[in-house]
């Protein structure tokens, strides 16, 4: 594994060295994606579901590692690549993201690496604008959902690339409403061995910012903790490690609101949704011992490259010109 | 300001409720969804059928299948396609349980604003689950 120690600049000639693969397998699959609505219903239906299975078992394992909810991952990837309409794909992304972030839950809430009276605000606002993004999203035509899709996945690999993270960020002055709240609290750095208070900031914003990620979370079944840590870390001044916990917390009460809504609504087949999320979580569990043999960087750059291949593939598929 | 652990007492019980339901729903989840592709529950629509169905947008998915939408497919339980739905319910469900539970410790503290924070979360993910929306 010691070859894949390539460093961690994204703007390094290496980076593309270890891209190309990717993009060279992934290149192939459209391939297969043209066959596929021709041999899809002459293929045995199981095939599919196992298909999927072993795919989400892989996007598990690079999810995790690279910092990403499997929703964001699985959407773009299964929604272009296997005959399933995109309704049906986004209602079993919705419940991969909710899947993953409730099995989170109790050891990030248990550890303190998850603050419930930050994430309880924050959820209520995403729940409510969660509802009103899947209600558009299974309203809007296919090819104007596919392109906004692609166009909201490129942005998020450029998200991933352009920001950068806040270990503790400081954070001066409580807002009030964030005081009246009670949002406060201290971390315990398992690696320094010390408590560190922290506080926030700008909890307006963070609400109008949490409306708008839970509405793209509704509409395109992505998740959110793409966007969600970097709202907290870098808008409220959460501790990173916080951010990502509460994040976990945000997103699976946020989720249910919108895959409710998709189940009330026969949009979530157990036949796709089932094997998607026990793969994807059995990949996670995998994924998480990754990190010991592979740098996290690796991984995450192999992440930004599959993204933004599959938002180009979603968009160009939405706009007819690449079937 | 005193800054207060991460770890206050509802947020331990919103853990332990989390724990326990999200258990319950992904071991109802693997023995429903394997009572249905193995074909102990008799299935709605054919499994060998599907491949003809999952391609389709969601109107024409349920006009060709006239499936029910709604809380309907409670009363379909004995049939594999809807049985497997209860432990995506269960998940579903999970947030509201664990609110409900921390909400006699916010009482307790009389903390009233995040009472009502409570209140507004349930009631979103009630009516979102109850299908006043439609599509």
């Amino acid at each position: 594994m010691k070859q894949l120690y390539l460093g961690n600049s994204h703007h390094s000639p290496r980076f593309l060295l270890y891209l190309l693969p990717v993009v060279l397998l992934l290149s192939a699959l459209p391939a297969h994606a043209v066959a596929t609505a021709a041999i899809a219903s002459t293929t045995a239906w199981w095939v599919w579901p196992l298909g999927l299975f072993v795919v989400c078992f892989f996007l598990g394992m690079i999810a995790v590692p690279a910092g990403v909810g499997g929703g964001v991952l699985f959407v773009p990837i299964v929604g272009s690549f296997f005959p399933f309409h995109l309704d049906f794909v986004r209602g079993a992304g919705l419940l991969v993201a909710m899947a993953s972030a409730l099995a989170a839950g109790p050891s990030l809430l248990k550890n303190g690496m998850a603050n419930l009276r930050l994430a309880m605000p924050l959820a209520l606002a995403a729940s409510i604008s969660s509802i009103a993004g899947a209600k558009l999203g299974l309203a809007l035509p296919d090819n104007i959902v596919q392109i906004s899709l692609g166009i909201t996945v490129l942005g998020i690999a450029i998200l991933m690339i352009s920001v950068k993270k806040s270990e503790f960020p400081d954070v001066p002055k409580p807002d009030r409403l964030s005081q009246a709240l009670g949002i406060h609290g201290i971390f315990h750095d398992v690696i320094s061995g010390k408590d560190i208070p922290w506080q926030i900031h700008r909890t307006p914003m963070g609400l109008l910012l949490f409306l708008f990620i839970g509405f793209l979370g509704g509409l395109f079944g992505v998740g959110a903790g793409w966007a969600n840590v970097p709202g907290l870390n870098l808008l409220m001044g959460v501790p990173l490690k916080v951010a990502a916990g509460t994040s976990s917390m945000i997103l699976s009460m946020a989720s249910s609101s919108a895959t409710w809504y998709y189940l009330d609504n026969g949009a979530i087949l157990p036949m796709i949704a089932v094997p998607s999320v026990l793969g994807m979580m059995m990949g996670a569990r995998i994924g998480a011992h990754l990190l010991t043999v592979l740098k996290a960087s690796v991984i995450r750059n192999m992440v930004i490259a599959i993204l933004l291949f599959a938002g180009i593939r979603t968009m160009l598929k939405g706009l007819g010109w690449w079937i | 300001m005193e800054p207060v652990r991460d770890t206050a007492s509802e947020q331990l019980s919103y853990a332990e409720v989390l724990h326990w339901s999200t258990l319950l729903g992904f071991i109802v989840l693997v023995v429903t969804f394997a009572a249905y592709v193995l074909g102990w529950l008799p299935t709605d629509i054919p499994l060998e059928r599907l491949p003809q169905l999952w391609n389709l947008p969601l109107n024409e998915y349920l006009k060709a299948t006239g499936i029910p939408t709604g809380w309907s497919w409670l009363f379909l339980m004995n049939k594999g396609d809807f049985a497997s739905q209860l432990g995506i319910a269960i998940l579903s469900g999970c947030s509201i349980a664990c609110i409900i539970a921390i909400m006699p410790a916010y009482a307790k503290a009389k903390n009233f604003t995040y009472i009502a924070i409570c209140i507004l979360e349930i009631a979103v993910l009630a009516l979102s689950a109850s299908g006043i929306f439609g599509l």
